[in-house]
């Protein structure tokens, strides 16, 4: 008895020995789990604060309010009214013109030029469309805001280093005394880029904007939806409710399961040895883009959808059945109506992953430069996510902060996607 | 007839069709009864209506634009026709743009005003064949339907195997789209391997995929051993998951041994975002905000850090996966049964020792099938390392150092001008088959293992 009494304690003494250590591993494991999801915390933080502070100068642009006069001398000499003498007519030379009242000690042919690009290169474009407009501003003095250089806007937002030598930098001493001076005269404000909503894209940062990605992305959108939705919804019904069990179904779902993890760049692959090659489709089109990305969240909406049939309990096909319902009617009348928001919920996330899939688009030919905003599928276009992708490549200074910009409007169009997807999900769901 | 009003004629033609046999089955109900609901005889017409309609409309859509393209190729003058295919592609393009009504810019070939309105000719020719016939096919058949619609059609059937039939149509769509991957791929590599052997490719050691304008040039060949490649590949992925593994691993233990019920729902949903952030938007932060933060700081311990370093984007990609890694890990250690973890606890382990010695062991079959899936997404991820990694294949293993990726190249070689009888392009899609084929191996291997995994707890 005093034996066994002398073993448990011994045994006591053991464990006690021991269990300071095992309570500091113990510690130490939490303490790891900690770390890992903090580390995902800063993570996220860190990558949202980058983003939004290279980002938000973006959504205004330094405008310049000019005086320009429309000299009749200029735009029509011969005083016809005739489109095509207007169409040419040296613009140039007003925006010039204008600039030179502000500093009329400009003489020399390179202090000419950095004046000239003091203002961007589309002002002149602007001038010809509102005189082609209406040709009774002709002649006239109108005060409008313009748009100031890329360059003279970055310095403006202080990501010019003016203390560097002229030659490191991007804007002359000149333009960076003119431009004091302007500010000092309350000329110079920072407006809303609306630019950046109504543009498609261009070479010149100030003139760029994300409309013709968004109406790009928007058309394949359209069509993935219009494929995907319902053959997706389609397979999901079939292989829940309607499938044998054999070895064909079995090879059907590792086809589906395998579709969902194939990497989306051999998508791509197929979008153009089919689509583009095999069947002459266009280059570039969202047409084949949205078949693409069809193609990918098929799989995934099927998954989506295969989960929402199955939570609709038994109960309710088996007393359709019981009433003499057909097992189609059973299905559709009663089954498919109960499961449809959970099918819309996934069906939405698998369209904001579409959203935001770039690699075969890059495939397909939706990287190349398009200026106009598409109008119909067929159209070349870019798409948002390709847009920040070819931003993101261009040197220009000013395209940094329109590509954190372009991703931030990509963000805004993922989170509104996922938020109606919650709250449909939360409005329509029964809980059973 | 325009495409837009034969469109809008078929959908109200349609609706039509519906009421009619719908309407006929109503009026035959006050004289004998029926064997089906009136709407299924409503549907019954439908389907022999839209059938002849949809599937010319859609053969035209996938064949009308090559069938042109031929018929006009053929029509052009012989000098053309004796020019490589890439030629002919230039001049049709042309030809296609000027029956689009836009300009032509620069010189073009003599018969070109005549080819564009031939092509306008021709698929206005081939667009009225398909609407005329459909039209006529739809009304006749809809006819014979009406016609055949009594009380005795057993219209609910005859609609409910259509019906089950298009289901099951949709269902082999997979099918379909992975045998479609897997020959389109498979085509252009199969030229490509009649070009340069497949040991070369596979075992080759120098990858330098420029092919030279002039015969004689330097290296005019071009060299493909894709060695390189894979080295970048296993590289980048390999420090993807040593970020993503413990991580990930770790945060799913805690979320679901430890958390309380609070800090899960706020950190479950801050997962999801890490998931649904776009991959070019990992790519821009880790080639803009990272890559330098990596380099100044190699500069500030003395090393020098290529600013594409292997070591950035394996950061970044990682984080992309821990998200992956985690659910897929939470997935398999709530399936691990209490019974389990009650047993242990009972002899006295804590809570630490148990996970360790208890849970993971058992869970290990599913971790190890979720790490195999985030190496498939880490081996086949494009965005991420065509903007933060290296262009130039070297065979490297250094972290530091810039490699490149597989589907870097793929991207690179696609992009821009491409030319299918030149092994340059082809190659891409012999990198693009040994991409398939390895994520497809990994794919299946773990969805396996996964499988087999829940079974034995069920």
């Amino acid at each position: 008895m005093s034996n066994t009494l002398q073993e448990t304690q011994d045994i006591s003494e053991i464990v006690n020995r021991g269990l300071k250590k095992r309570y500091r591993s113990e510690f130490m494991f939490r303490f790891y789990g900690v770390v890992s999801i903090l580390f995902a915390v800063v993570f996220l933080l860190v990558f949202f604060s980058s983003i939004i502070s290279k980002g938000y100068s973006a959504f205004t642009q330094g405008e310049l309010n000019m005086k320009i006069y429309l000299n009749e001398e200029v735009i029509d000499p011969d005083q016809l009214r005739d489109e095509e003498e207007i169409r040419y007519a040296n613009f140039d030379k007003l925006v010039l013109d204008s600039l030179k009242t502000y500093f009329p000690e400009v003489s020399s042919r390179k202090e000419r030029k950095e004046l000239k690009s003091l203002v961007s290169s589309g002002t002149s474009l602007r001038l010809q469309s509102m005189v082609l407009n209406d040709y009774s501003l002709i002649g006239q003095e109108i005060n409008i805001w313009v748009r100031l250089d890329s360059d003279i806007d970055m310095y403006l937002k202080g990501n010019i280093d003016v203390s560097l030598d002229e030659s490191q930098r991007r804007i002359s001493d000149n333009q960076v005394r003119w431009v004091q001076e302007l500010q000092e005269q309350n000329l110079i404000s920072q407006n809303f880029n609306s630019t950046l909503f109504t543009a498609g894209d261009s070479r010149e940062p100030e003139l760029a904007g994300v409309l013709g990605a968004l109406v790009g992305s928007f058309f394949m959108l359209i069509i993935t939806f219009i494929v995907a939705f319902p053959l997706g919804v389609a397979a999901a019904i079939y292989l829940e409710e309607f499938a044998p069990k054999n070895r064909f179904i079995d090879f059907v779902e590792v086809n589906i399961n395998n579709l969902a993890a194939v990497p989306s760049i051999i998508y791509g692959l197929l979008g153009l040895a089919v689509f583009i090659n095999f069947f002459g489709m266009p280059r570039s089109a969202p047409l084949v883009g949205g078949l693409v990305l069809a193609l990918m969240t098929f799989p995934v909406i099927i998954i989506a959808s295969r989960a929402a049939l199955q939570s609709v309990p038994p109960s309710i096909t088996d007393a359709a059945l019981g009433v003499g319902a057909s097992k189609i009617q059973t299905v559709f009348d009663h089954v498919f109506p109960l499961a449809l928001p959970g099918m819309l919920t996934g069906s939405i996330i698998g369209m904001a992953r579409a959203l935001g899939e770039s690699a075969p688009l890059l495939m397909i030919g939706m990287v190349a430069f398009v200026v106009d905003v598409p109008s119909s599928p067929l159209d070349s276009s870019a798409a948002l996510p390709v847009q920040v992708y070819l931003w993101a490549d261009a040197p220009e200074r000013g395209f940094v902060e329109r590509t954190s910009a372009a991703i931030l409007v990509l963000l805004f169009f993922l989170l509104l996607m996922n938020s109606t997807a919650i709250w449909l999900r939360n409005k329509f769901e029964t809980k059973w | 007839m325009s495409i837009s009003l034969f469109l809008i004629s078929i959908i109200f033609l349609g609706f039509l069709s519906f009421f009619w046999g719908k309407r006929k089955a109503l009026l035959l109900k006050n004289t004998e009864s029926l064997h089906s609901l009136p709407r299924y005889y409503g549907y019954y017409s439908l389907a022999w209506f839209a059938a002849p309609s949809l599937l010319i409309i859609f053969l035209w859509l996938l064949f009308s634009e090559s069938f042109v393209t031929n018929q006009v190729i053929s029509s052009l003058p012989e000098s053309i026709r004796a020019l490589s295919p890439n030629e002919i592609t230039l001049r049709m393009n042309d030809v296609k743009n000027l029956a689009a009504g836009n300009l032509i810019a620069g010189e073009s070939f003599i018969g070109l005003e005549q080819a564009a309105a031939n092509y306008n000719r021709i698929t206005k020719l081939v667009q009225d064949v398909a609407i005329y016939s459909s039209l006529v096919l739809s009304l006749a058949l809809f006819i014979f339907s009406y016609r055949s619609i009594s009380g005795t059609l057993r219209a609910r059937n005859k609609v409910e195997k259509i019906i089950s039939n298009l289901l099951l149509a949709s269902a082999t769509v997979a099918i379909f789209a992975t045998a479609g991957i897997l020959l389109s791929v498979l085509f252009e590599a199969i030229r490509f391997f009649q070009i340069i052997s497949f040991d070369d490719f596979l075992f080759g050691l120098t990858w330098s995929p420029q092919m030279a304008i002039r015969e004689d040039q330097v290296g005019s060949s071009g060299l493909f051993g894709a060695i390189p490649l894979f080295a970048g590949t296993a590289l980048i992925s390999l420090i993807s998951l040593t970020v993503a593994v413990p991580v990930g691993l770790m945060t799913a233990i805690y979320l679901s041994e430890y958390a309380p019920s609070k800090v899960r729902s706020y950190t479950k949903p801050m997962l999801e975002i890490l998931s649904g952030i776009p991959t070019v938007v990992y790519g821009f932060f880790a080639a803009i905000t990272l890559a330098p933060f990596i380099r100044d700081f190699g500069v500030t311990i003395g090393l020098d850090i290529a600013s594409e370093s292997a070591l950035g984007v394996g950061l970044v990609m990682g984080i992309m996966i821990i998200p992956l890694v985690s659910s897929l890990s939470d997935d398999v250690i709530s399936a691990v049964p209490q019974a389990m973890r009650d047993g242990s606890y009972g002899l006295g382990a804590t809570k630490s020792e148990t996970i360790k010695k208890v849970i993971i062991p058992a869970a290990l079959p599913g971790i190890v099938g979720g790490i195999l899936l985030a190496a498939s997404r880490a081996i086949g991820e494009t965005m991420i390392v065509v903007m933060a990694a290296g262009l130039s294949a070297r065979l490297s293993f250094n972290p530091i150092d810039a490699v490149t990726t597989v589907t870097v190249q793929i991207v690179t070689l696609l992009v821009g001008d491409q030319e299918f009888d030149s092994p340059k392009t082809l190659a891409a899609f012999a990198l693009g088959l040994t991409l398939f084929v390895v994520t497809l191996a990994l794919n299946f291997y773990a969805l396996k293992i996964v499988r087999k995994y829940r079974e034995q707890y069920e």
